[in-house]
């Protein structure tokens, strides 16, 4: 009876486990496949008058250097935005939400926000500040960006800083420390490598993101590094190059995928570094 | 109930009832700390001795729905009164917990973090004042090389003493102590134990103990407590030796919790 139930567990087991293996080569099989296509198409395209020309007209030589550009300044900023509110709100959820109504609502809210649509933000940008000034801009972009970025913060401050032990909080009360010396010397520290983690996590993803940027930013075929203006940026480019029939248009489009794909992993990479670091120090 | 009369009460806790939400956890506890004496709770799991010792630095303000009432008087002011400050208050009653805490920072950081709350120091005097109080703490010859590592590179036995360190280097007139051994091996315990013996030269000790031998060693005054109840409360010796109460004997022998 025992050898029995002993025999029937290994089967489960075995079972379980192919089920397992064969699951993670199926998703595997489709990244490495997405990654060959990217790397097939892209490589020869990446050239190095991708990173110094502007976009060109179809049947002429040019590059990303504007959408490069723009894109950089619209993630750089919108992530400089979004980060500083996104910390302050999720700080305030996890260290002072315990009573009351206000946090309880603000984290419901934020879900929300979190699992939006990025289409569904471009839109409201579009709506409540292009359609005022009557012209697109790198400025409206940026907001879309920010938008996006902020509930991500939020939500792994405040689960970040609910890892933090409460004894660690009772600890430095003990000491007579008031509340926000606890906050910003003790538990925000304690939970720094994981906050980071999450904004890289931000970054990555609005470094891709088109939608709202259709709605916001647009395009620009020019060199502009007014944020007043239409910007050009990647996704958006990516977007009409790909469609377009004109196959230098296509080419492009492969080289900047790859660039958008290689940065969002070099940023995950590093997040994952940075995060096993400060772990293994602490 | 203190027989002795050469020592000076230092905490003298009145009627203290304690209540987490409506269930009443302690019941009209009355007893006196004596001034740099140790001071051993014990008791079976749930019985509410650290719920006491967490009166007396009102560490239960942390959390909603505990109240206290009654009064714990220290220096002549009641803890419990609603204009106490509480951050005055903690700088004056230290308290280690059971599991180390050391904070984010380097060795030295995490003892100058609390001096720096209430005093201003020089560089040469915090420099001064840590070294005090990591010898206090019986730790200065094991890390006075590597001061700016961080304190959570220590082994669990060095980390709490980091933590004693840590809570006397604010010279606090009380020192509570939450079971400040039961996550630590038997040579770190030892350690330990010697420490409070001789801290209690410059400090009042209050510790909770799971572990009866440990407070038979460390304790001038034992307070037994059983359901929220203060069972009895006398000389070390004498409630190990010669309890009044049946229950309390019952515990000490081992017949029961």
């Amino acid at each position: 009876m025992m050898l029995d139930l002993y025999t029937r567990r290994k089967i489960v087991n075995w079972a379980g486990l192919t089920v397992s293996v064969l699951a993670m080569g199926f998703g595997l099989f489709w990244l490495c496949w997405i990654l060959w296509t990217l790397l097939d198409h892209g490589l020869p395209a990446l050239t190095s008058s991708v990173f110094t020309q502007m976009t060109p007209p179809p049947g002429s030589n040019g590059g990303l250097f504007n959408a490069i550009f723009g894109s950089l300044m619209m993630t750089v900023i919108g992530t400089l935005i979004g980060t500083p509110i996104g910390i302050l709100a999720g700080t305030y959820l996890a260290e002072f939400g315990q009573r009351g109504w206000l946090a309880p609502i603000t984290r419901f809210i934020n879900d929300i926000l979190l699992s939006a649509p990025s289409i569904v933000i471009g839109l409201f940008v579009y709506e409540v500040y292009v359609v005022h000034v009557k012209h697109f801009s790198g400025w409206a972009g940026t907001l879309a960006l920010a938008i996006i970025v902020i509930p991500i913060v939020i939500r792994t401050t405040e689960n970040m800083l609910r890892l933090v032990p409460s004894t660690l909080r009772e600890a430095a009360a003990a000491l007579g420390a008031p509340q926000w010396k606890i906050i910003n010397f003790v538990t925000l520290r304690a939970a720094r490598a994981g906050i980071i983690t999450g904004i890289m996590l931000a970054i990555a993803r609005i470094s891709g993101e088109t939608a709202p940027l259709l709605f916001t930013a647009l395009n620009n075929q020019f060199w502009s590094n007014d944020m007043n203006q239409p910007m050009a940026n990647l996704p958006v480019v990516i977007f009409q190059f790909a469609m377009s029939p004109y196959t230098d248009w296509q080419n492009l489009a492969w080289a900047g995928a790859l660039l958008i794909t290689f940065s969002v992993l070099t940023l995950n990479i590093l997040a994952r570094v940075l995060f096993r670091q400060s772990a293994s120090a602490h | 109930m203190n027989t002795e009369t050469n020592v000076t009460p230092r905490v003298i806790v009145k009627d203290l009832n304690f209540f987490y939400g409506k269930a009443r956890a302690l019941k009209d506890i009355n007893l006196t700390i004596a001034d740099k004496k140790v001071t051993a709770f014990i008791g079976p799991s749930g019985c509410g001795k650290s719920t006491l010792l967490r009166t007396f630095n009102r560490m239960y303000q942390l959390y909603p729905h505990q109240t206290a009432t009654g009064s714990i008087m220290l220096d002549g002011c009641n803890i419990l009164d609603k204009g106490q400050d509480l951050n005055k208050l903690r700088a004056k009653v230290g308290m280690v917990f059971q599991k180390p805490t050391p904070f984010p920072m380097s060795i030295y950081d995490n003892i100058a973090f609390g001096v720096k709350l209430y005093e201003s120091l020089s560089n040469n005097e915090m420099d001064e004042r840590v070294e005090w109080a990591l010898k206090k703490a019986a730790l200065w010859t094991e890390v006075k090389d590597k001061l700016k590592q961080s304190g959570m590179s220590l082994s669990g036995g060095q980390q709490q003493r980091l933590c004693i360190a840590r809570a006397i280097a604010v010279k606090p007139e009380v020192l509570l102590l939450d079971e400040p051994t039961s996550a630590l091996d038997p040579i770190s315990t030892a350690h330990i134990e010697k420490l409070i013996d001789e801290l209690k030269e410059d400090f009042t000790i209050v510790i909770v103990t799971h572990n009866m031998q440990q407070a038979a060693r460390v304790s001038d005054y034992t307070a037994y407590m059983y359901l929220g109840d203060l069972i009895e409360f006398g000389d070390t010796s004498t409630v190990f030796t010669n309890p009044k109460r049946k229950e309390t004997e019952d515990y000490i022998t081992g017949r029961f919790g």
